[in-house]
């Protein structure tokens, strides 16, 4: 029984030995090399990838971010500031509720079904939204042409990008409230459209911030 | 190029990928576990183990070292969340509580790394870095250990020796995991991936403001996330986070890492039983598996079925826009094939069937490659069934790579595909049946019991994706679910390691004219089926009430 005892000692004295040496291998110093080639290599995108402006920080390539106008006395949700180029809905995305000593933004998917009925009704709204907003007197936004990645969540809730479709969609009514040529926003969504990478991996798409960004400073 | 064209493409240049890979890495690690000679830093290693790395283990010694490690293991996760808050370098997160704290030790220990908690804002650097990243470097090592503890039953006679656990663990982390994430980290990195121990700081806004965000490291965590098939996300949305998977690139490199370990393996398997066409028969079952689910994905995500779906125009909510539908089925059947359980889209919010082919994907016991280790030593245990179902038909004793499979064999690799299922059923039964974990459901109906039946499927094939919507950081599931973790991951490799004591002690029975030829085709669509049959005996009720019945009402 004793020696029973001994033996299981020693063998989990064994484990913890390994488990120790190995979490200094694998947890300190492959985190800390990892980071220090990171670092010297490429410092900006190990750092998050931030887009300045005018020496600013205006936030960073990859995170999405919402354009709307000041919270209006007794709203529970801001309106989009239709002068810039709007992201896709992001139902999912939460705020922090156990360490509230920071905001932090919390990333996640609505994680609705296909039959939900919340989902439906988002859907729903969202359309109508994009119709309304994106229609002006010389054009016509249908129903039909609405993209699908305009009226969805994205996983993360932080997609930074929209599909071609969606951004040329928006491209008459940010002309009007910005008081730009079409062909100028035209041009602007153009510039600022990714293909697939090496004409096969993923999908088109816009980075709305960048895209944001380069309206800005043709505005002035 | 349409959307489904270049989805066909992005599979091709995996496959072309993967089979780059195939030879060379799996040689390697054939060598890796075979060679006698051991590097100065793993000599260091043993020293501070106290363990002799030649010394021979039967299969009851080699079964203690997996248990006391992974004893240890659960425990020095456990207490390193319940200090978190003492601890510096931990962002000013609380401890963890006893209940989920035990959820997630026993997770990532079991390379399930289902989570109920949110990366962002309960894990510090100190606990995501060194303790829950540590044990995706080491819960796959373990399985890798005991998978080439089965192929050396197979490869080796009358002894009953499976070599030495201690050396396996130093060398599948030391010689294979670590080289391999050091350079999958970089590649990350370069495409975008954070990796910093920035504290939680602002960044400003285009429209003024600013978010939040923590630091951290993120492209060394994700690159063994995937390679170990673990599947943990630093972020609350996992692969989906653009810190975590940044491009198109990025995304298919990462499912290229979840993929090429489980699939090399079969080269080491037959490497190490001396017929490497029998290891590209085992590959075979796996390709067609993956290949055929893939395909199925891809055709019911495209056709998108779903009133929310028709009327958006298609079945985006819950996918990211640079990976697109295909990309992201792609993803999906990847990481529930095998066990890993990251996700680039959430199958919560795939359509009807879709969500079927990601839970079927793991019944089928994640063996279509599988694990790192896991999926290999499943699929020869499904192997074995194969040969024994074939040697019923024609009325004599089956035999595997030379080796009889007797009432002992059989009997072992019954109980072995029988844990899942069992833990599967009943747990889902109970949690349907009892009154209150019902509430955790976000969506009703099928759905909802989906959600359910998809966590606990999750849990016991060591997944650790799940239809999310489920509140799942409650007493109940944190308890059940980590329970059928732990059971999920170690009553199997129990009855691996006896089924491996018991082949390598076997002297070889000479192949004769009637002796079943495992490395042809026709074994392979012998084994593809069995594979099916089992599973969709096992679960098609279920499924029926879940999934099917969501599909068939689209």
């Amino acid at each position: 029984m004793n020696n029973s005892v001994g033996n299981t000692a020693r063998l989990l004295g064994a484990g913890l030995r390994a488990l120790l040496v190995l979490t200094v291998l694998c947890g300190v110093l492959y985190p800390l090399a990892v980071t220090g080639v990171a670092q010297g290599l490429f410092p900006g995108k190990a750092n998050g990838s931030e887009l300045t402006r005018n020496g600013k920080v205006v936030g960073s390539s990859l995170i999405g971010q919402r354009y709307d106008l000041p919270l209006k006395d007794g709203q529970d949700t801001p309106e989009p500031d239709l002068k810039w180029f709007q992201p896709r809905p992001s139902n999912g995305l939460g705020t922090n509720s156990v360490n509230t000593q920071y905001e932090l933004i919390l990333s996640g998917a609505t994680n609705r079904s296909g039959d939900n009925e919340d989902l439906i009704q988002w859907v729903k709204d969202a359309k109508a939204a994009v119709v309304k907003d994106n229609s002006t007197p010389g054009y016509r936004v249908m129903p039909q042409d609405v993209p699908p990645d305009a009226v969805t969540s994205s996983g993360s809730g932080l997609d930074p990008h929209i599909s071609p479709e969606y951004a040329e969609l928006q491209v008459h009514r940010v002309a009007e409230k910005n008081n730009l040529d079409v062909k100028q926003v035209e041009k602007l969504v153009d510039d600022n459209t990714d293909g697939r990478v090496l004409g096969f991996m993923g999908e088109p798409r816009v980075n709305v911030l960048q895209l944001n960004v380069a309206l800005k400073e043709l505005v002035g | 190029m349409s959307s489904v064209l270049a989805g066909v493409l992005q599979l091709l240049a995996l496959v072309v990928a993967l089979g780059l890979a195939y030879r060379p890495l799996g040689d390697y690690m054939a060598r890796t576990y075979s060679s006698t000679k051991h590097l100065r830093v793993e000599k260091w290693i043993y020293r501070a183990i106290g363990a002799n790395p030649a010394t021979e283990m039967r299969w009851p010694a080699y079964l203690r070292g997996v248990l006391a490690f992974s004893a240890v293991s659960v425990l020095f996760l456990y207490l390193l969340q319940r200090v978190q808050g003492v601890l510096p370098g931990s962002l000013g997160f609380s401890s963890i509580d006893p209940d989920q704290a035990f959820n997630t030790a026993a997770s990532f220990v079991a390379n399930t790394n289902w989570q109920s908690y949110y990366g962002e804002q309960a894990m510090g650097h100190v606990v995501q870095t060194g303790g829950l990243a540590v044990q995706n470097f080491v819960s796959a090592a373990v399985g890798m250990a005991v998978a080439v503890a089965l192929v050396r039953g197979f490869a080796r006679s009358r002894t009953g020796e499976l070599g030495n656990f201690w050396a396996d663990l130093v060398r599948g982390t030391v010689r294979i995991l670590l080289p391999l994430s050091v350079i999958g980290a970089i590649v990350l990195v370069a495409c975008g991936a954070i990796q910093n121990f920035a504290g939680i700081h602002e960044v400003g806004q285009f429209l003024g403001g600013s978010q939040q965000w923590n630091g951290g490291a993120v492209a060394s965590q994700e690159a063994i996330k995937e390679l170990g098939t673990n599947g943990g996300g630093y972020f609350n949305a996992n692969s989906a986070h653009p810190f975590e998977n940044p491009t198109p690139l990025s995304n298919l490199f990462e499912i290229f890492l979840i993929l090429v370990i489980p699939f090399a393996l079969t080269r080491t398997f037959g490497t190490m039983v001396g017929s490497v066409k029998q290891g590209y028969a085992i590959l075979a079952t796996m390709a067609a598996i993956w290949i055929g689910f893939t395909g199925l994905m891809m055709w019911t995500e495209f056709a998108h079925h779903g009133p929310a779906f028709d009327l958006a125009g298609g079945a985006m909510e819950g996918k990211e826009t640079r990976f697109g539908v295909g990309g992201s089925s792609i993803f999906a059947v990847a990481t529930t094939l095998t066990s890993t359980g990251a996700v680039n889209s959430f199958h919560s919010s795939f359509t009807g069937f879709g969500g079927g082919i990601t839970m079927l994907g793991m019944q089928l016991g994640e063996i279509a490659p599988g694990g790192t280790g896991s999926g290999l030593y499943g699929m020869l245990i499904m192997a074995i069934i194969a040969v024994f179902i074939a040697g019923l038909m024609v009325g004599r004793t089956p035999e595997y790579l030379g080796k009889k499979i007797g009432s002992r064999e059989i009997k072992l690799a019954a109980s072995y595909i029988l844990i899942t299922p069992a833990l599967v059923l009943c747990f889902t039964a109970a949690a349907m049946a009892l009154p209150t974990p019902g509430n955790s459901m976000t969506n009703s109906g099928p759905h909802g019991f989906s959600e359910i039946l998809y966590a606990y499927t999750s849990a016991a094939n060591n997944n650790g994706s799940a239809f999310a919507g489920l509140n799942a950081d409650t007493q109940w599931f944190n308890t059940t679910i980590g329970l059928a973790m732990l059971l999920g991951r170690f009553l199997p490799m129990v009855f691996v390691l006896v089924l491996a004591g018991a082949l390598a002690a076997q002297r070889p029975v000479p192949e004769t004219a009637g002796t079943l030829r495992t490395h042809k085709p026709l074994f392979t669509g012998l084994l593809v089926g069995t594979i099916m049959i089992v599973t969709g005996l096992t679960y098609f009720p279920a499924l029926a009430l879940g999934p099917l019945a969501e599909g068939l009402a689209s």
